[in-house]
């Protein structure tokens, strides 16, 4: 690891003013995903400022209709979280799913969105439930959010503050995770909303992406087999030795599939 | 530079460390407490597991400086007065260890699972070890130590 100065962060102001004073500064929070890549030295910040402590990036709570997660909330506490599994266990369910027990002590809602890995399983819950992100700047409708692998709208020194999730009439999560790391090879979100159907795919794909061919199938029939045959576009979707693009797309589908028979089952 | 208070084990200790100084690191060489292992450079092997304010984490992806004002517990803080921690003891009874290099670790994990989870299923268990890597056991032997973990810790053994 390079050295950088390390700093708690007294208030969302400090933490910006630092942010913006040093342009090689940057946010940690659980660090899950920072320190293995600062241990790799593949980032050389010459700060590490430190969020997870703060007030305004805590709580969970449920405010006409919808639910706020603070982003230092941790992934254990979304998955144990009562409030959570009443107003949308899939997303308490996805929350306790993510990497091992230990990485869910330390990692955070924010630091999982804000990183947009296009294995992670918070962006698809996002997307799927078509959440708002609220940084310090302004929010963001989650369809402008995620712009692909590893990139979001935000901007340099923007921090996020909470995630606002719309509580959905159903929803379910269906992963079929590496087996090694944890991360999802595939792993679809579908959503029942007010304004209708949304399947969100991560794993997939180079970032998180709406199948949305999917949706206006299953508004029609809200069945798994609605997705037979259903077009998928998998020409830029990840090969690798794990898996490759035809693979991942029959995965897609099969994630779908499950997700919506699990949501008949609620 | 950074100045870092940690309770470990239950005794209060203060060192400078470098900001970049992970957690595993400061127990392993400022505090003399070789039992954390370091199993690998990439956060997935677990052997690195202690407990930060009760909590189950992997000091090699936790700055010491993160952890400043924490309660921290390795392997050497489970057995009281010589006596082994049930989990130790469930481990060493049901052979959960081959050449133990895993085992400071999962011992650690099985602790702040069974906090969560006095009484885990098969299929809990297996989850709640995931972030833990075994080279020896196949884990069958692992699985059984928590069963039984659990029970004496339950207080319903013998
Ligand atoms: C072994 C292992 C397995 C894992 N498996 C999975 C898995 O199965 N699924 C999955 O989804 N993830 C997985 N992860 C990643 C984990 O979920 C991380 O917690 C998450 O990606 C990052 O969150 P963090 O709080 O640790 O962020 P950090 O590592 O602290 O930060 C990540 C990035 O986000 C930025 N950031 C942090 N907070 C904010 C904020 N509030 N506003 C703006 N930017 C911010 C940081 O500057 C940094 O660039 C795994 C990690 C490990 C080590
Ligand atoms: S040393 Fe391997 S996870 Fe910490
Ligand atoms: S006993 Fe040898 S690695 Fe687990």
């Amino acid at each position: 690891m390079y050295q950088f100065n390390y700093v708690k962060a007294k208030s969302l102001k400090e933490a910006g003013r630092l942010l913006a004073s040093h342009g090689e500064a940057k946010l940690v929070a659980g660090g899950m995903t920072l320190i293995p890549t600062l241990k790799m030295r593949l980032a050389r910040p010459s700060h590490l400022v430190d969020i997870t402590q703060l007030a305004e990036l805590q709580g969970i709570k449920l405010k006409a209709g919808r639910l706020e997660v603070g982003a230092a909330t941790r992934h254990h506490q979304v998955a144990a979280s009562a409030v959570v599994r009443k107003a949308i266990p899939a997303l308490a369910q996805l929350a306790s799913v993510i990497g091992d027990p230990q990485v869910r002590n330390r990692g955070t809602l924010g630091g999982s969105v804000a990183n947009n890995d296009p294995a992670a399983d918070y962006p698809a819950a996002v997307l799927g439930l078509g959440a708002t992100i609220v940084t310090t700047q302004r929010e963001i409708a989650a369809d402008d959010f995620f712009q692909g692998m590893f990139a979001t709208a935000l901007k340099d020194g923007e921090i996020i503050v909470r995630v606002v999730f719309p509580v959905a009439k159903r929803a379910a999560y269906a992963k079929f995770a590496h087996p090694a790391s944890g991360y999802a090879m595939t792993a679809v979100f579908v959503a029942q909303t007010g304004d209708g159907v949304r399947v969100a795919v991560t794993g997939a794909g180079p970032g998180v992406f709406r199948w949305k061919k999917a949706e206006a199938a299953l508004a029609k029939s809200p069945k798994a087999a609605a997705l037979d045959g259903v077009a998928l576009d998998s020409s830029g979707f990840n090969s690798d030795i794990h898996a490759d693009a035809a693979y991942r797309a029959n995965l897609v589908r099969v994630m779908a599939k499950r997700a919506v028979a699990k949501l008949g089952r609620k | 530079m950074a100045k870092v208070t940690l309770t470990v084990n239950g005794v209060k200790h203060t060192r400078k460390v470098e900001d970049r100084a992970l957690l595993v690191n400061v127990l392993r060489e400022d505090l003399g407490l070789t039992g954390t292992h370091i199993g690998c450079d990439t956060s997935q092997c677990g052997c690195c597991t202690v407990t930060l304010d009760g909590r189950a984490v992997k000091s090699c992806s936790v700055l010491a400086v993160q952890a400043n004002g924490s309660k921290v517990t390795t392997i050497e803080g489970l057995a009281k007065n010589g006596k082994l921690h049930p989990v130790q003891r469930a481990f060493a009874e049901c052979h959960g260890l081959q050449c133990g290099f895993c085992t400071p670790g999962m011992i650690m994990a099985t602790v702040g699972m069974l906090k969560d989870n006095p009484n885990p299923t098969e299929d809990e268990i297996i989850h709640g070890l995931e972030g833990n890597l075994c080279r020896c056991t196949g884990y069958i032997n692992i699985i059984k130590a928590v069963k039984k973990s659990a029970k004496l810790m339950r207080g319903r053994a013998r």
